[in-house]
């Protein structure tokens, strides 16, 4: 059940991103897009009644244990997001220097 | 009319993927992951285990069986970061940016003690890696929140930037170093060459521990110059 | 139990996704992306990922608000003159 919400969390972004004329509403639509991806990705690796990876000596790895490659992806894949949205919002701040607005229609007329 | 042509292909392209994995027969249920037929179950052997000995399964995948992809994305965000020192980035005389509010004093003195909980915090957490949840990545980003707050709470507050960019620069290399040192002195980049302990002890996993610290200490200057690139403006006088 | 919290979970999450695309303020927009992270936090937890969730609390709390309101502040100080 959780995975048709991360998947319309999805959908939201993407129609957010194709929608919006705005700089920020669609940094924030990326966002919203990138959230809904993190969620499915781990949902596929998860196990009712398993626990999390992390062993305290060699003697207990015949628990059952959730799925780590999953996570290992996420989490390299959040700290490219922060990149991602820092330079985004650099170019956002340095066309408000320059057109004195954020609205993409408008710049247009302006060029 | 745009507007109807943005929802009616976001809806297909939402439509298109529940049916695409409702149909395919290797997709299995919420839940109902066997791990015994995933590479995963390769991680969770006696052997491999004892080979990096991590306790944390989850950091000898990122550093140790897919450290390669960790150095790529160093690489991205230090590309980011440098893009925002060109875009936004000013040589002159700088000075911080006019916000029109003035913190009052107790709360430039108080945010120093709090700035001292958060360092220790974060260095916990980047040298306790391979043993409890975190790492490189939270730990530096924790470095930064600190570095924030010193900027949120004291009006003409500007750090040492050339120390930060030495200190980048000096940490990523190092990584690099270390990999190739696992090529001379081992068969492959990234080898794990020093000896591993017992799994669960501090001093353990070989080079996995040092690798968090290098990481650690450049994911938290970089955001750091980020964050300085975002408040100082060009003096204009 | 995890079903029924992860679904009322899930349900906030879309209604603020809903209300962050139609808002008119951009800093309202922020605001709910920040309180989207942080229950997509709750998410991680409850689905046993503690790395992924430390990473995401810390980033998607401080950092990322942070650099929107930085942006926002500077472009209003302009437009009061």
């Amino acid at each position: 059940m959780i995975q048709y919400i991360a998947i319309i969390l999805f959908v939201f972004g993407l129609y957010g991103l194709l929608t919006n004329r705005n700089v920020i509403k669609m940094i924030i639509s990326l966002n919203i897009m990138e959230i809904g991806l993190f969620i499915f990705i781990i949902s596929v690796g998860f196990v009712y009644d398993g626990i999390a990876p992390i062993i305290s000596s060699t003697a207990d790895l015949g628990l059952l244990y959730v799925d780590p490659l999953p996570q290992a992806l996420v989490l390299t894949a959040i700290v490219i997001g922060v990149g991602t949205t820092a330079l985004a919002l650099a170019f956002a701040k340095s066309i408000h220097n320059k057109y004195n607005t954020f609205n993409l229609d408008e710049v247009e007329e302006k060029l | 009319m745009k507007n109807l042509l943005g929802l009616l292909i976001s809806v297909a392209l939402g439509i298109l993927i529940v049916l695409a994995l409702d149909v395919s027969e290797s997709f299995p249920d919420f839940g109902s992951v066997e791990v015994s037929e995933r590479v995963a179950e390769e991680y969770f052997d006696e052997d491999n285990v004892n080979e990096v000995g991590s306790g944390n399964i989850v950091t000898a995948v990122v550093v140790g069986y897919r450290g390669f992809d960790t150095l790529g994305e160093v690489t991205v965000l230090f590309i980011s970061a440098l893009g925002v020192a060109l875009i936004i980035g000013s040589s002159k005389n700088q000075k911080r940016l006019d916000l029109k509010f003035k913190p009052n004093f107790m709360l430039k003195t108080g945010s120093r003690i709090v700035f001292g909980i958060i360092l220790i915090t974060s260095l916990y957490i980047i040298t306790h890696g391979h043993l409890t949840p975190g790492g490189g990545f939270p730990g530096g980003a924790m470095i930064a929140s600190g570095m924030l707050l010193l900027y949120l709470a004291d009006d003409e507050f500007r750090s040492n930037i050339k120390g930060f960019k030495i200190l980048e620069g000096l940490a990523g290399s190092l990584f690099v170093v270390i990999g190739l040192l696992g090529l001379l002195l081992a068969t492959y980049f990234l080898q794990n060459f020093l000896p591993t302990g017992a799994v669960g002890d501090l001093l353990s996993a070989g080079i996995v521990p040092i690798i968090y610290i290098l990481i650690g200490l450049k994911v938290g200057s970089e955001i750091s110059g980020v964050i300085d690139n975002f408040l100082t403006e060009e003096e204009s006088a | 139990m995890f079903d029924i919290i992860s679904i009322v979970i899930g349900v906030i999450i879309l209604v603020l996704a809903f209300l962050a695309l139609n808002s008119k303020s951009l800093i309202k927009a922020v605001l709910f992306l920040s309180g989207i992270s942080m229950l997509a936090v709750v998410l991680f937890v409850i689905m046993r990922a503690p790395d992924v969730a430390i990473t995401e609390a810390v980033i998607g709390s401080g950092l990322v608000t942070a650099l929107f309101v930085f942006t926002l502040l500077s472009v209003k100080k302009e437009e009061v003159k």
